[in-house]
């Protein structure tokens, strides 16, 4: 057989509806109604705030290590705006505010980072699962809800979110793989923040881009400015749309910044400098989204300021209700809780003797 | 009552439960059209159809990983792997996530998922299709696991494994597979997940053994009895994880003598456990150092060797000899 080529009719959408510089694209505006664009801008806003506080808790040392999510609010808010209440989230753990928007509450993010197993716990009308911190891992399970939705004919749909990181680990190739043999109702959402720790975006593949990966799974794949909410919440709708009409999954890439640290552990000047942080401070997308609210006319300044001062009192409130149960105490028989359905024997073993360890250390704690 | 095989009775267990419940799903490697390369899931996919035997592409992470959502959706899938040797590419599916998301989520979400897989040497194959890695498993906290001896018990193991609400790790001694039949009762039987069998009452010495190496114990035990008089209790673990030390430390009380018989690794194998356990509940009725007869700590040699590494009734009654001699 001679040589030959062959042609795959292949090409990735790359998506910016509003720009830094205050550009819109009306051609491309996705029409959000009147009530959805100012409580899109309130949950940024909190998103923001609440980050900020978090991290100066962290630093005063009230809580303990957290990823922070500024910078990427666009990226997974303009995403999950996209589900129904009932559609499944798969989060990893930079995912704040899109669970602020899916119901979580803020106390529980502060209990939950100053290590209270209790805070993670999840309501039986929420279809979102836990935190997920080994990269990549949690896409598979995304794919084994979709099979589900589809096995068993539901109008659902499930959304993962993961980094520039994960595209290199085995997980998400097979997860993707799966996703497309299988056609099932998923949206891979990759906010793709430049780094995964000190390794930049470069060093973490040769492609051009992270979405193009999805073409060797022929499944969808979009980049979009992911510092602008009116582009990623119009490529994740339609991705959404599809995935529910039984078009199969797709893969998005938000093109954003992890302005902050990887985690409050995290040192970035070892490995980039401020000058680049900077050029990303001017793409910021609350101001670029404000902008746009402000436009509208749903926003001004006199509501921003209000909303400010709301967002400090929602707060303020909920460090203050956390750090009262910060103070108890809490339940060392808890280690023992959600193990098993039923405990089984030798755990019931080990618990009874730690039961007798602490009443002895009580005892021997009342006699000095 | 069908006399069968142990691949005959998992078919069985595995047809009865999807015929009961069709949130029971069996994926993975050519489950589905070639009913598994072992032929557990031969017939599953003419009676159920594809979306119940799946056949999925060749990823052990994303096939346990996909079972993690199909569990937490509502579902009871069962995983094949193809063989435990291949395991290890979705061991962090099985420890980062079945066995933590019930703690993890408050108890919201549950991983009521079974993974099976042929383990064990004695059948003449390939490098990495011959080991025993369950202490791997059973060391996972939030896991079971289970290891049947044979058709009979495997079939009611696998029943109640999948209708466990919690992750079941299940290895099946292939070199058993085939190696003999039983009666298998066409109703549902089932066993608890944490109780292990005494297989053969004795009163000088207790042998604890399970999978594939129940018989070669028995064997042992026949021939103590027949040339020197000496009866051996023999118990099958059957659950290595959550593990059921009752049965095997009231034996001890009563014999004062122990040896422990597995196929896996000596050191930090299952039969450490066990003798820890003698020590901890029974140890002022023992008489004599227990005996571990397991394979060694080496790689499992490819099967021109196999039978100097795999325990064999001829090394277990002499260890059985050796602990009599105190």
């Amino acid at each position: 057989m001679p040589k030959s080529e062959l042609e795959l009719p292949y090409r990735i959408e790359v998506l910016s509806v509003l720009d830094e510089t205050g550009h819109l694209d009306q051609a491309l505006e996705p029409e959000l109604t009147p009530e959805m664009l100012p409580r899109l801008h309130r949950t940024m806003l909190l998103g923001r705030r609440f980050d900020e506080r978090m991290l100066s808790l962290q630093r005063q040392g009230r809580i303990g290590t957290f990823p922070p999510i500024k910078g990427q609010e666009a990226s997974q808010l303009g995403a999950v705006a996209a589900l129904e209440a009932n559609d499944w989230m798969v989060p990893c753990f930079r995912e704040m505010v899109a669970q602020l928007w899916r119901g979580a509450r803020l106390e529980n993010f502060l209990l939950y980072y100053a290590g209270f197993d209790e805070a993670v716990a999840i309501g039986a009308e929420q279809h979102d699962l836990p935190v997920s911190i080994p990269v990549a891992s949690q896409l598979p399970h995304a794919v084994g809800l979709a099979w589900s939705i589809k096995y068993r004919n539901q109008p659902q749909v499930a959304m993962t979110f993961f980094g520039d990181g994960a595209t290199s680990e085995g997980d998400f190739h097979e997860a993707l793989n799966f996703a497309s043999v299988f056609q099932l109702p998923v949206v891979f959402v990759c906010q793709n923040n430049q780094w995964a720790i000190s390794i930049p975006r470069h060093r973490q593949t040769h492609s051009r881009t992270l979405a193009q990966k999805a073409l060797a799974y022929d499944m969808p794949g979009i980049q979009v400015d992911g510092n602008d909410l009116l582009a990623v919440f119009r490529a994740a709708r339609e991705a959404v749309e599809r995935a529910r009409g039984g078009g199969g999954p797709t893969l998005i890439e938000c093109v954003t910044y992890r302005m902050s640290v990887h985690t409050t552990a995290d040192d970035p000047s070892r490995y980039r400098t401020d000058a680049e942080v900077e050029e990303w401070v001017k793409r910021d997308p609350l101001e670029r989204f404000q902008r746009y609210c402000i436009d509208k006319g749903v926003l001004d300044q006199t509501r921003i300021e209000q909303l400010e001062q709301e967002i400090a009192a929602e707060i303020q409130e909920a460090v203050g209700r956390a750090e009262a149960k910060m103070k108890q105490e809490p339940d060392p028989m808890d280690l023992f809780e959600h193990m098993y359905d039923q405990l089984p024997r030798t755990l019931v073993e080990q618990r009874e003797a730690f039961t007798r360890q602490l009443a002895a250390e009580r005892e021997e704690a009342r006699h000095g | 009552m069908a006399k069968m095989t142990m691949v005959q009775a998992l078919n069985l267990a595995l047809r009865q439960r999807m015929e009961a419940d069709d949130s029971v799903i069996v994926l993975g490697e050519d489950v589905g059209r070639d009913g598994g390369v072992f032929r557990v899931t031969d017939g599953l996919i003419d009676q159920f159809g594809e979306n119940r035997s799946v056949d999925t592409p060749l990823a052990e992470s994303a096939i346990v990983g996909m079972g993690i959502g199909m569990a937490v959706f509502g579902l009871r899938p069962v995983c094949e792997m193809q063989f435990s040797g291949f395991s290890y590419q979705a061991f962090h599916q099985i420890e980062s996530h079945a066995a933590r998301l019930r703690r993890r989520s408050r108890g919201r979400f549950t991983v009521p998922m079974v993974v099976r897989a042929p383990y064990g040497g004695g059948v003449r194959a390939l490098e990495h299709h011959s080991e025993s890695r369950e202490a791997f498993y059973a060391h996972i906290p939030g896991l079971k696991m289970v290891i049947p001896s044979g058709p009979r018990n495997a079939r009611a193991l696998l029943v109640s494994a999948i209708e466990d609400p919690d992750p079941v790790i299940f290895f099946e001694p292939k070199a058993v597979y085939r190696a003999f039949r039983e009666e298998v009762p066409e109703a549902e039987e089932r066993l608890p997940l944490s109780r292990s069998q005494l297989v053969r009452e004795g009163r000088h010495v207790t042998l604890v053994a399970y999978g594939a190496m129940v018989r070669p114990t028995l064997e042992a035990a026949d021939q103590l009895q027949a040339h020197s008089g000496i009866e051996a209790e023999v118990i099958d673990l059957l659950t290595i994880s959550p593990i059921d030390d009752e049965l095997f430390t009231a034996s001890v009380k009563k014999t004062g003598h122990a040896v422990v018989v597995h196929e896996a690794p000596k050191s930090f194998g299952p039969g450490a456990e066990i003798i820890a356990r003698m020590m901890e509940k029974s140890f002022y009725y023992l008489e004599a150092p227990i005996i571990r007869v397991t394979g060694y700590d080496t790689m499992f040699p490819l099967f021109a060797r196999e039978q100097w590494y795999l325990p064999n009734a001829r090394r277990i009654a002499r260890a059985v000899q050796e602990t009599l001699k105190h």
